[in-house]
């Protein structure tokens, strides 16, 4: 079964609903041991994305580098450099396909691992999105179904509750982290299960 | 949740309704390329042969960092979206629009974002052939014990203003960015909130403050403080934070200081004023001398309630970049 460009093109635009909804929910998680605007960022950027592709005619790695740029140029912030950098690496890493089978999406989920952590320079245990992204590209790699990579990623998101936050905006508030989900984790795991879902159709 | 009230017309729109208001105030002294409608630049500034400073950040701090762009200061601002760092691409335009050759220095607070945004800008830079440089500001010294790790707050203003003065004197880039990272290791800053701030998207506090708390060494984004305690006197609050300043920076009596008492936005001058009669008392006894002054709102976080206070540890080549003559839209001296 074939993902085409129409149907990464559609999965933005699912990406996009999502940070919508989950919008004030997450500003209310990063409210707690951020600054308040992690939902606002991830809102604005997959919009972004997804409008910046959709008349777009061109492979998958031109959707994906399209939606880099949309993402970053409207966010900024953390999350737009990590992200823009994880959705190049995708491009790099599907080519310059106008479809490919839909098991290649695990392919897509370790290049913005990558990417994000080429950018940001995290490791796992920082209590970063890397925590959850990271064990889905490990699932992802190792051949894992769909379930069990978006449950590697919910796992690794629900392990940064007891962290001490060492990278990033939370690492100057010392044990007051403590007990709370990293909110670059949460979205991680939406973004996940939106592609996990895809691949499993 | 009732929304907190803003005189806004679209959560999403702030920023860009903001700044066509300040252009149109301030057209005699700032403009923006066409193409780039987050870059400011200042007019009278930029020049051959003079380094350019660029600085940025997220929106919701003003003035900072966008009023303290003119002659004199920054010559030009990227500027993001509230509380979020500016992409890489604004940085690059206003760095481009005021190149005058002699290379550029982007100066910005310490935050893993602008980090990341504006190193990308220097690469995008480095392919256009032109150098860029970075100097981060971490003057916050309840951030952390690692001044590395320290977040950049109000101290920015003097900061800023010393590498705008060495730049507009038309220093070459070595000595600017050497300037500027000695006038950032002698500035210290410490504040407390009062109250959260909100988000214009959210118009939801971003974090729960009880009536009778405050936050103890908070940011500027309504990021947390590192302490919570309860609500004490203006002096007593003076105190703590001046006790923390002056342990760190050690200065022998007689040495001269510039000091910075500022709102995080609804705090009014009233209190300011109070905090400064208690600043002015201690800096004497501890025989400090006051160079200079600056009492206001310099470096806001929306409508929070708090304020900071900074000092600046002067020398003989600092009090001159202090003191020299600027022209901004939010803060002109001289």
């Amino acid at each position: 079964m074939d993902f085409s460009t129409s149907d990464l093109k559609h999965l933005f635009v699912r990406l996009a609903a999502r940070m919508s909804t989950e919008r004030d929910a997450l500003c209310a998680l990063d409210g707690v041991i951020g600054d308040g605007d992690h939902g606002i960022a991830m809102e604005q950027g997959m919009k972004a994305a997804a409008d910046q592709i959709q008349s777009l005619d061109g492979s998958l790695q031109d959707v994906f580098n399209a939606a880099a740029k949309g993402f970053l140029n409207a966010v900024g912030a953390s999350s737009g450099p990590l992200y823009a950098t994880g959705f190049l690496r995708a491009g790099k890493a599907v080519g310059p396909r106008l479809a490919m089978p839909k098991d290649d999406l695990r392919l897509v989920i370790v290049a913005i691992r990558d990417g994000i952590q080429h950018r940001g320079k995290a490791e796992p245990g920082q209590k970063t999105m890397i925590d959850a992204w990271h064990p889905a590209a490990e699932a992802a790699a190792a051949g894992a179904t769909p379930t069990s990579i978006l449950a590697a990623a919910k796992d690794g998101m629900e392990a940064t509750k007891p962290m001490l936050a060492t990278l990033g905006r939370a690492s100057r508030l010392g044990e007051r982290v403590i007990g709370h989900a990293d909110p670059g984790s949460v979205s991680a795991v939406m973004i996940i299960e939106e592609i996990t879902l895809e691949m499993a159709h | 949740m009732a929304l907190t009230q803003k005189l806004i017309n679209e959560g999403n729109a702030t920023v860009d309704e903001m700044l066509d208001g300040i252009l149109a105030v301030h057209s005699d002294t700032l403009w923006r390329p066409s193409h780039a409608p987050r870059a400011v630049i200042a007019k009278h500034g930029p020049r051959s042969g003079k380094v350019a400073l660029i600085i940025g950040g997220g929106s919701g701090h003003e003035p900072t960092f966008i009023g303290f762009v003119g002659k004199g200061l920054a010559d030009g601002v990227a500027v993001g979206n509230v509380f979020a760092s500016p992409p890489p691409q604004p940085a690059v335009d206003a760095a481009l629009a005021a190149n005058g050759g002699a290379g550029v220095l982007f100066m910005y607070g310490n935050y893993a974002g602008d980090v990341m945004n504006f190193d990308m800008a220097m690469d995008m830079l480095e392919m256009e052939g032109v150098e860029a440089r970075t100097v981060l500001t971490t003057d916050d010294i309840a951030s952390s014990p690692d001044i590395s790790k320290r977040r950049g707050v109000a101290g920015n203003v003097f900061i800023f203003k010393a590498a705008g003065a060495a730049a507009d004197l038309m220093m070459p880039i070595d000595e600017v960015e050497r300037i500027a990272r000695h006038a950032n290791a002698r500035t210290y800053t410490m504040g407390v909130a009062l109250s959260s701030c909100s988000l214009p998207q959210t118009r939801q506090p971003s974090f729960d403050l009880p009536a009778g708390e405050m936050e103890i060494g908070m940011g500027i984004h309504g990021e947390p403080g590192v302490r919570r305690g309860p609500l004490r006197t203006a002096n007593e609050v003076t105190d703590e934070i001046l006790d923390t300043i002056l342990k760190e920076m050690n200065a022998p009596k007689g040495a001269r200081v510039a000091v910075l008492v500022n709102s995080l936005g609804a705090t009014p001058l009233m209190e300011l004023y109070i905090l400064y009669k208690r600043v002015a008392e201690r800096l004497a006894e501890a025989g400090l001398e006051i160079h200079s002054s600056l009492v206001g709102p310099y470096c806001t976080s929306l409508d929070m309630a708090g304020a900071s206070i900074t000092i600046m540890h002067l020398d003989d080549e600092l009090i001159p970049l202090i003191d020299h003559p600027c022209d901004c839209a939010m803060f002109r001296q001289g």
